[in-house]
């Protein structure tokens, strides 16, 4: 086998064994055009990495959890990561290192390298699978450019990678990558050109920026851009960049600086460039045959092409899709920064306020026609708000991804969550939440006297203090009913939930707490001096981002339970005369007395039979909490089964509302239908300790509130007992 | 409240039928356990099933321990599975464990099993037609579905 191939013999090898986007630089190197010099490892190296550790079978596995129809992008987020760990904590065997690392440093010493991939499944014309893998620059010395051909690889196993196999309908575990390492080149300026303008097929476009292109793929600024007429190559419109910073290669890696005061000029490049450019775009074009968006710099007066691929035929017609074109769909640092901004000072704030607004409407005060104005008004301000949570904060949970990411990749930790217990602050909403109830149930458990009174189910007049706790502690954090209607008075739910948990037998939990100054102080000393300010403020980001993740529901739980409480008065003045009302037509049934909406007929159990019946004994999900836990399962459809909960059970749900978790102490494991690591019930799960397993896609179907299950936190696996 | 459970797709049995005919129509061999005096017992046997799934058949002749395993203790168990012994079979293989009472079949219900098991192995008409050669077969209370290295699903036979 052939691990390792010169650029210039490149275009004879067969493409699969270099990938599209090396055999594409070799070809157009023998065609004259300038390239850096580079190397290919080919993808049997790849192969023979992947098979003779074990890494093939191990990525199937993790795969192969579930239906790929069942997979949701958190949780091919998580399967991502988990494989990226996999690549990370295993290393090259030494025969291959043997093989590959003399011709390396043959060619390139000391100096400074990109390591690009070159997937075999890369950039072909009607894909839009380019930039899906990743590339590192500049990467310098033997040991990082071998260390960095490893996460070159894991990159064939990226979220976006795996979205990308998973939308295209291709299998997820398919695929192999070969690697390039070329020399790193400094540009003067820098840019791409897209031969074939996406929504024009007589136009090019160019980009161009002051300093490396890196700044350019991370959307971090706004490039310069030339339209060209491709019949006379005549510049059609230009557009000038405003350029305040500029990405230049240090030690360890890329950074942004100001530009000095010989590039603010207003065109990074020269009427005689931006032809040249052009003129590259031509040259690559008749090469293939096809128009190619090309990657290029500028060293001094020299231009090189790094990377080109074939101008996709389904092409992208916003501006910001260009960006695709590098492939990431991740925020990245600079854009979760400004997101960070925005959210803490004006959503938050302005969502906090909405649901303080509902709150001072006296809604039994209002007529039917006033009350039906009001739903309308709820639900299309929740809405709106859902919307906005969709849009905005759940993609911010990127940013507990992003430093996910570099933790693990600078740490390299054997458990590829330990990240999160950086993350763990201690003001989050529900935990406050379940502090304060914890210190109820301590009162209850001082006093023998208060305890009686709420086993008998007698009123607490006489524990004054205790009373004022309670009011308090509902005018915070609600009565814990969730606005179920069912809940008979405002302080039974909370008092009945503090009784349980004043003298629960089982000790599930409280939040364990390590010294967080510790293992920042570990985190940081994986970073040079010079990164250290970067390790801290992607730490921070981290946290706002955790926190948001956790707050945003519970302000948006708030809305929520307003519009169930103006639903719930409606349907209270309505019982008398429709016993069952969808939500929908409740408005109108308020104000038209004559309203009588037809009631769907439900189909017969009779013809729902089968011959067989259908049972789980084991199911799998997404290991999500450490731990195995034995118990009887409560299924939580609905606010008025959190009242139920009893110590010791397995809370089995779809999805763990930040609302819900008030009932964790009490716990002692957790399955959720929806799957992912980052999710409500995988945190909670880790702040108590708690064996969680997420990501079991039948779990409501084939578990029933009263089985007994056992969760394995370790593997992700529920095993029901037989009745 | 409720909490956003969303419709909740419950598996199909059918679909489930369709995968065990599928499995049981492309293997032509089934590992058979029996009870031999409290010790477990097991051996390959070439198999078919009924139709409907409620059978699966063998042959086997009568002086065999199996026989007069089953003869003893009608409990019985067969697992019929699509491995390749590759590594990939954790992730891609398919078992699938019956359950039930075996007995011998005699009767008017021997023809139409028989035809269905020599219809599946042919070569074995000699065999399954001798004189002492037993046609068992197994009424299957539960089929345990192992797919995807852990993830089991039970089927039982309704009444």
């Amino acid at each position: 086998m052939n691990f390792i191939v010169e650029l210039r013999n490149v275009a004879d090898a067969e493409p699969y064994k270099v990938g599209r986007k090396a055999f594409r630089l070799g070809v157009i190197s023998c065609r004259g055009i300038r390239v850096p010099k580079a190397l290919c490892v080919t993808q049997d190296a790849y192969e023979t990495y992947a098979r003779s550790t074990g890494l093939i079978e191990r990525i199937s596995l993790e795969l192969g959890r579930k239906e790929l129809k069942d997979i949701r992008w958190e949780e091919l987020w998580d399967a991502s990561l988990r494989i990226r760990g996999m690549f990370l904590n295993t290393a090259m065997p030494s025969s291959l290192v043997k093989k590959i690392r003399e011709p390396i440093e043959e060619m390139f010493g000391d100096r400074k390298v990109a390591v690009r991939s070159s997937a075999t499944d890369d950039d072909s014309p009607v894909s839009s699978f380019s930039g899906l893998h990743e590339s590192y620059l500049p990467v310098q010395g033997i040991y990082s450019i071998l260390d960095h051909i490893r996460l070159v690889w894991a990159s064939l196993w990226s979220d976006t990678a795996l979205l990308g196999r998973k939308e295209s309908g291709l299998g997820l575990g398919q695929g192999t990558m070969a690697v390039i390492i070329q020399e790193f080149m400094a540009g003067r300026v820098s840019g791409v050109v897209f031969g074939r303008h996406p929504s024009h097929e007589d136009q090019a476009v160019i980009e161009a920026m002051d300093g490396h292109n890196q700044m350019y793929a991370d959307g971090i600024v706004e490039p310069a851009r030339w339209i060209i007429d491709r019949m006379t190559g005549r510049v059609l419109a230009q557009e000038d960049a405003v350029r305040s910073r500029l990405m230049t290669p240090g030690a360890s890696g890329l950074h942004l600086e100001k530009p000095s005061s010989g590039m603010t000029r207003d065109s990074p490049l020269s009427g005689e460039e931006v032809q040249a450019v052009y003129r590259l775009a031509l040259k690559i074009e008749e090469v293939f045959g096809t128009p190619h968006d090309v990657e290029w710099t500028f060293c001094g007066a020299e231009l090189y092409a790094l990377q080109s691929r074939p101008t996709p035929v389904m092409y992208i017609r916003e501006r910001d899709d260009m960006r695709n074109w590098y492939g990431s769909m991740s925020r990245s640092f600079e854009d979760l920064k400004q997101l960070k901004i925005w959210l803490e000072g004006e959503l938050i704030p302005e969502m906090i306020e909405t649901a303080a607004s509902f709150s001072r409407t006296d809604l039994a005060s209002l007529t039917n026609d006033e009350l039906s104005g009001e739903i309308l008004d709820r639900t299309a301000t929740y809405q709106a708000w859902e919307r906005a949570y969709w849009n905005y904060f759940i993609p911010f949970a990127h940013g507990m991804r992003l430093f996910g990411r570099v933790y693990n990749d600078t740490v390299r930790p054997p458990d590829p969550y330990e990240f999160m217990d950086l993350l763990r602050p201690s003001d989050l909403l529900s935990i406050e939440r379940n502090k304060r109830l914890e210190y109820l149930a301590e009162q209850v458990r001082q006093s023998p006297a208060l305890a009686d009174a709420l086993r008998c189910g007698r009123d607490t007049l006489d524990f004054p203090c205790f009373n004022n706790e309670i009011k308090s502690f509902i005018d915070t954090f609600g009565d814990l009913s969730c606005n179920s209607p069912a809940s008979n008075r405002w302080d039974e739910s909370v008092k009945g939930f503090v009784l349980k948990l004043a003298f629960k037998s089982n000790a599930a939990g409280q939040p364990s707490i390590d010294s967080m100054e510790d293992l920042e102080e570990y985190y940081l000393s994986f970073f040079p001096e010079q990164r250290k300010p970067f390790a801290r403020e992607l730490l921070h980001l981290a946290r706002s981002s955790y926190r948001l993740r956790d707050d945003d529901n519970i302000y948006l739980g708030r809305m929520r339970s307003h519009l169930k409480a103006s639903l719930g008065e409606a349907r209270r003045r309505l019982a008398g005369r429709f016993p069952q009302l969808d939500d929908t037509d409740i408005p109108r049934a308020l104000r038209d007395p004559a309203f009588n909406p037809v009631q769907e007929e439900q189909p017969s159990e009779e013809d729902m039979a089968y011959r067989f019946r259908l049972s789980a004994r084991q199911l799998i999900g997404h290991p999500a909490g450490s731990g195995i836990a034995s118990g009887t399962a409560r299924v939580v459809r609905e606010g008025n089964d959190l009242a139920e909960f009893n110590a010791g059970e397995i809370v089995v749900c779809d999805a763990l509302y930040p609302d819900m978790t008030f009932i964790m102490p009490l716990a002692s494991g957790i399955i959720e239908c929806r799957g992912g690591m980052l999710i409500h019930g995988a945190i909670i799960a880790r702040e108590y300790g708690l064996p969680c397993v997420t990501g079991v896609a039948g779990a409501l179907a084939f578990i029933k509130s009263g089985d007994r299950v056992t969760v394995d936190g370790y593997l992700g696996i529920i095993t029901i007992s037989d009745p | 409240m409720d909490f956003n459970t969303k419709e909740v797709k419950v598996i199909d049995p059918q679909q489930i039928t369709l995968q065990l005919k599928a499995l049981f129509s492309s293997q032509g061999l089934a590992v058979v356990s029996t009870n031999d005096h409290g010790q477990p017992y097991s051996n390959l046997v070439a198999f078919a099933s009924s139709e409907d799934l409620r059978f699966l058949v063998f042959a086997t002749t009568r002086s065999t321990r199996k026989f007069s395993n089953i003869e003893e203790d009608h409990r019985v168990s067969i697992l019929i599975d699509n491995r390749t012994n590759h590594a990939s079979d954790f992730h891609e293989a398919m078992a699938v464990t019956a359950t039930g009472a075996a007995d011998e079949v005699l009767g008017p219900e021997k023809d139409a099993l028989l035809k269905a098991y020599i219809s599946k192995h042919p070569h074995l008409e000699d065999f399954v037609m001798s004189p002492t050669c037993a046609l068992m077969r197994l009424k299957v209370d539960r089929y345990y579905v192992v797919s995807r290295f852990q993830h089991v699903l039970v089927l039982s036979m309704k009444e």
